[in-house]
């Protein structure tokens, strides 16, 4: 058939993506990525349940350099896939649709991610 | 499963370029998107460097231009010129919109134009738009009612009830909006898309038309509605400035509603 030959137009390779088209796959990825860091944490209650041995060594695992940064990232991916929920939930309601509401609510959900991110960041330490 | 790489037919390679027969000092570069049915190559992109003191201001202007003085063997659908056809919908530095309201001077540098993403292609800009206008015949666009029209007159409709229709009226069916949604690129089989969602509400929105329970009814499936993920591309592309995120929206409330 002939239109199975015809050549199919580009379309992730060109588009410019606006901002709300980044964050929605942001918040695909980290939900993927919470869905990891919840088996994680089961295993991590396992670890307490069962032997302090076990329990030590899942610690030494978390507290390293590369334990820490995955640590960081699923913070960071918590509040990002929370801030966004939220405003999924107006969005579900029918409010803030317009182009400029969505660009702003955008903006102000990677900006509260980021400093909730850094302000539990920085109450792990210096508290 | 959503292919996310061009099929090896549809790769574009590099094309030619066509210099300016002029020695002006106001040149602009364009690079469109080109399409040969008939000599079995893939697709290609050819640069034409267009003398922007002798053309018009608008981007449909210089298509015109490249195809009248440089290459007629350019194709692109045209029409009104004026944004009410819908025919010279593309993809101008990775958004879509309407070559004839798209002014040049909106665009800094060079400029690149594409056909609709993720269409078969016809030829060049031409892209295929048969499954777009199935769909859309399939929301019926016409309106539906058993009560008949009053013998002496039209069915009236009180000013409150007729502006719950703007916003969704204006809409020319351009595609601009379907083809810039992640997940009609994907899901065009069974989703129907930005366009023909915004049209189904335009009718559900319609204080004389009486089939809203069966439309919703229609629309109620996890593909045909539920696949948009309000990833807003549609209302940040539409060149009319309308807005059919909300109403997808707005026909998901009414869904949710008469559950209870």
């Amino acid at each position: 058939m002939a239109n199975s030959q015809r050549p199919l137009s580009p379309h992730l390779g060109i588009y410019k993506w606006p901002l709300a088209m980044a964050i929605s796959i942001l918040h695909r990825i980290t939900g993927v990525a919470l869905a990891v860091g919840a088996v994680l944490m089961v295993a991590l209650f396992v670890a307490i349940a069962s032997d302090p041995e076990c329990y030590e060594w899942m610690r030494s695992i978390l507290a390293g350099k590369i334990g820490k940064s995955f640590l960081f990232l699923w913070t960071l991916a918590l509040f990002l896939h929370l801030f966004n929920g939220i405003r999924h939930l107006f969005w579900d309601a029918g409010y803030g649709f317009d182009k400029q509401t969505t660009f702003n609510s955008g903006v102000i959900t990677l900006l509260a991610t980021v400093i909730l991110t850094v302000a539990v960041w920085g109450v792990a330490y210096f508290s | 499963m959503a292919q996310f790489t061009l099929p090896a037919n549809s790769v574009v390679k590099p094309g030619k370029t066509f210099k300016c027969p002029t020695n002006s000092n106001n040149i602009k570069k364009v690079t469109v998107y080109r399409y040969e049915p008939d000599n079995g190559e893939n697709p290609r992109t050819d640069t034409y460097e267009v003398d922007m003191n002798d053309c018009g201001p608008m981007i449909l202007d210089i298509l015109i231009k490249i195809k009248n003085e440089m290459d007629p063997t350019l194709s692109f659908r045209r029409s009104c010129r004026e944004g009410i056809c819908g025919s010279c919908s593309m993809n101008i530095n990775g958004s879509n919109t309407l070559a004839c309201t798209k002014a040049v001077d909106d665009y800094k540098g060079d400029l690149k134009i594409y056909p609709l993403p993720h269409l078969p292609v016809v030829k060049d800009l031409v892209g295929d738009l048969t499954n777009f206008y199935a769909q859309y015949a399939s929301v019926k666009p016409w309106m539906q009612a058993d009560t008949p029209p009053p013998p002496d007159r039209e069915r009236l409709q009180s000013k409150e009830d007729r502006e719950k229709l703007e916003g969704l009226e204006e809409c020319i069916l351009c595609a601009c909006c379907s083809t810039s949604c992640p997940s009609y690129w994907w899901n065009s089989d069974r989703y129907l898309g930005p366009a023909t969602l915004l049209q189904a509400y335009r009718w559900i929105a319609d204080s004389r038309d009486e089939a809203t329970g069966e439309r919703l009814d229609e629309l109620e499936d996890p593909f045909k509605l539920y696949r948009c993920h309000t990833i807003m591309n549609c209302t940040n592309t539409c060149p009319k400035g309308l807005n059919p995120a909300k109403a997808i929206a707005e026909i998901k409330k009414l869904i949710a509603a008469r559950r209870n």
